[in-house]
């Protein structure tokens, strides 16, 4: 992860953190557990914490929540053992992987086996709430949709074209592809990571930041000439698409 | 140590002293088919030549009858026939012949008659053995013509004794030979032994003997020495790798260390979180560090052999160049693309864009020419067999004796360490060709370098 990450973790309540979640965090390592909580506490949720797979399975049987995070490897019943437990009783919680296994073949594992989002050990805490809030939210939009609106922004996806503010925006197919990925989680962080992964599916870290040129190509096609800059950077954290 | 080399434990002594079994048994059958042919044959002969005596002395019995018979006995007699002769009448009296007694009426009739020369019996020598053939004539006269066969049994003794000689001294060369063999053998077993406990107890660049004759032993030897080579390669890398990644993991952990004890020390919350935030940098660069050795680890294990599949490189050439254009433009430079469909290779999509942006990477860090940024081409052609990835730049390039070297782990030839990196960008590639069963070339491009990973085409599926 670039020099930037050095995170605002502290940075009082982001636009991001709209409404509290309800979390539980299914991980065996104490430490590990207890600085989750307390990171996802601090961003203004509700966790609860679960120190093995049968407890996290009761858990979320319990209760309801908004967003699972559950590490792979778990005393009593394993992480992909728990997911699929609990996709068979028709629970379809979001779910966050934590592993220390960081191979392609393992993640494909562990969204086969019924989780939405896969993150790899070591992982920034900046990284692991966008993708926990992300997952967590009531999504705006219908994935259905054809078109994707966001205040004056308009994507339709059947012909292609976006305009904002009834100005007809040009963008080649990659940026398009961000835009969309953007927009559907507007509202929301984003990370360099988030992008690489669902714009470009590239699941390894390049060497340099590739990422924001891109992102920065799209803020001048998108933002220019309006008075409100829609695509925002957060610091050490990563983009979003403004949502109000 | 010495390794226990009893020659008669050997397998080599076992096999020979089996071989030398056989050996024998068929010998043995050979000689004995021989010896008792050769009997038969000789026998058969004295019998015949005995019986033609017999039907022409009966025949001159019958035509000129006794008179005419006893004269005939003698005429060969006279004429030095080497056959023994003896006519008795009916009451066993000698008539004729060279022969006089045994006692002819205690003799079985009309049969075949062995018996030993006694003192006065015969014109004959004493001892000898004679095989005859007893004839009863009309009117019980009695004939009997026999040979001495006393030379062809010694023949058949002296055979015997060369057969029993022959079998005795084979067997003794056998024995003596197989202990010789193995025991030479077992000395070139014990070299190897010896050398392998050697190289066991750490001297790796220690090696197997080998004879210059070239055998099977020698060809063993030349493999296990191969593979020795290879093990010895390994072993050094990765001694040259973990020296590296001590070193350098070392350096970045002992500034963060230090950076950390400086802020302990510190009053001032704003220092404070400077140092923590570099820190925080320090220690992702870290990690990106860890994870890259991961990979590398990963892809040489060879585990995702498995999940290659038929892919067009030139669709993960557009997408990495897609990627990285906008940077390449923004810094001054550019990042060309000149590849057309049809590049199909066994891949995964995943590593090769891996290796691949770590190509495009280091041209844009080290590719910048003295004019400006860096000009990059990156390209993919088919050539015979072979689909070739080229990542070209016009920086200062790869002085030729440094190109193998940066191929290596943690190699960095930017001595300063002023541009991020970890010395391993290139050593993923490398790795991630050997997993494609391609290899990675670095040639000049004159000026700069051209990073050419050579892949094998592979026909698309249906």
């Amino acid at each position: 992860m670039p020099a930037e990450s050095a995170a605002s973790l502290t940075n009082a309540p982001r636009e991001g953190t709209e409404s509290a979640m309800r979390i539980l965090v299914v991980e065996d390592d104490k430490d590990a557990a207890s600085w989750l909580v307390k990171g996802l506490k601090e961003s203004g949720h509700v966790v609860d914490h679960a120190s093995d797979g049968e407890q996290g399975l009761d858990m979320a049987g319990e209760a309801v929540y908004d967003v699972l995070i559950v590490d792979r490897m778990l005393p009593k019943l394993d992480g992909l053992k728990l997911i699929r437990s609990l996709r068979d009783q028709n629970n379809k919680v979001p779910i966050l992987i934590l592993s220390a296994l960081n191979d392609v073949d393992e993640r494909v594992n562990g969204l086969r086996s019924g989780g939405d989002d896969y993150l790899a050990k070591p992982y920034s805490f900046a990284e692991l709430l966008a993708r926990v809030e992300g997952l967590g939210a009531r999504k705006l939009l219908d994935p259905k949709d054809a078109k994707l609106r966001v205040l004056d922004l308009e994507i339709d996806l059947m012909t292609r074209t976006i305009s904002r503010g009834g100005k007809a925006i040009i963008l080649q197919p990659r940026e398009f592809k961000l835009l969309e990925y953007l927009v559907r989680n507007a509202g929301h962080i984003v990370t360099r990571t988030m992008l690489l992964e669902n714009v470009w599916d590239y699941h390894f870290d390049p060497q340099t930041n590739v990422i924001d040129v891109h992102v920065s190509r799209l803020r001048g096609k998108l933002d220019k000439g309006f008075a409100t800059p829609l695509l925002q950077t957060v610091r050490g954290a990563g983009y979003m698409i403004r949502a109000r | 140590m010495r390794a226990d080399g009893n020659p008669l434990k050997s397998s080599t002594f076992r096999l020979s002293a089996l071989y030398l079994l056989f050996f024998l048994l068929s010998t043995i059958a050979l000689l004995g088919y021989i010896y008792f042919n050769t009997v038969g044959l000789l026998q058969r002969q004295n019998e015949e030549t005995i019986g033609a005596e017999v039907a022409g002395l009966v025949d001159q019995y019958g035509t000129q009858g006794l008179e005419g018979l006893i004269a005939a006995i003698n005429r060969r007699i006279e004429a030095k026939s080497p056959m023994l002769f003896m006519l008795a009448d009916a009451q066993g009296a000698y008539l004729a012949g060279n022969l006089h007694t045994p006692s002819i009426n205690a003799l079985p009739d009309n049969q075949w008659i062995d018996f030993a020369i006694r003192l006065g019996d015969a014109d004959g020598t004493v001892g000898h053995q004679v095989r005859g053939f007893n004839m009863q004539l009309p009117q019980d006269y009695q004939l009997i013509v026999g040979q001495d066969v006393e030379d062809l049994n010694q023949f058949l003794i002296v055979i015997r004794k060369a057969f029993y000689w022959g079998l005795a001294l084979a067997l003794a060369m056998g024995l003596g030979g197989g202990y010789l063999i193995s025991r030479n053998f077992l000395r070139r077993i014990d070299a190897i032994t010896d050398s392998s406990r050697e190289i066991m107890h750490g001297n790796l660049s220690g090696r197997m003997p080998t004879s210059g004759s070239g055998d099977e032993l020698d060809r063993l030897a030349q493999s296990l020495n191969e593979m020795l080579g290879q093990i010895e390669k390994l072993v050094q890398g990765m001694r040259e790798v973990s020296s590296n990644v001590a070193h350098d993991l070392r350096t970045p952990l002992t500034r963060l260390r230090a950076r950390i004890e400086a802020a302990l020390r510190q009053e001032n919350p704003n220092e404070y979180k400077t140092t923590m935030e570099q820190t925080l940098a320090d220690s992702d660069a870290l990690l990106s560090t860890f994870n890259a050795v991961l990979s590398i680890t990963q892809l040489e294990s060879g585990e995702q052999r498995s999940n290659l599949q038929v892919l067009d490189a030139h669709e993960i050439l557009e997408d990495v160049v897609d990627l990285y254009a906008p940077l390449a433009e923004e810094n001054h430079g550019a990042l060309v693309l000149n590849s057309t469909p049809g590049l199909f290779v066994r891949g995964k999509r995943e590593i090769m864009a891996q290796a691949l942006t770590n190509l495009v990477d280091n041209a844009m860090k080290y590719g910048e020419s003295k004019s400006g940024g860096a000009r990059i081409e990156v390209s993919g052609i088919k050539q015979g067999q072979d689909i070739i990835i080229t990542v070209s730049d016009n920086g200062p390039g790869i002085p030729d004796s440094d190109k193998p070297r940066v191929l290596q782990r943690f190699v960095r030839l930017d001595e300063s360490r002023s541009k991020p990196g970890n010395g391993l960008g290139l050593s993923l590639v490398a790795s991630v060709a050997n997993l494609l069963n391609g290899k990675i070339i670095l040639k000049s491009n004159l000026p700069g370098l051209r990073a050419e990973l050579h892949l094998p085409y592979a026909a698309p599926d249906g």
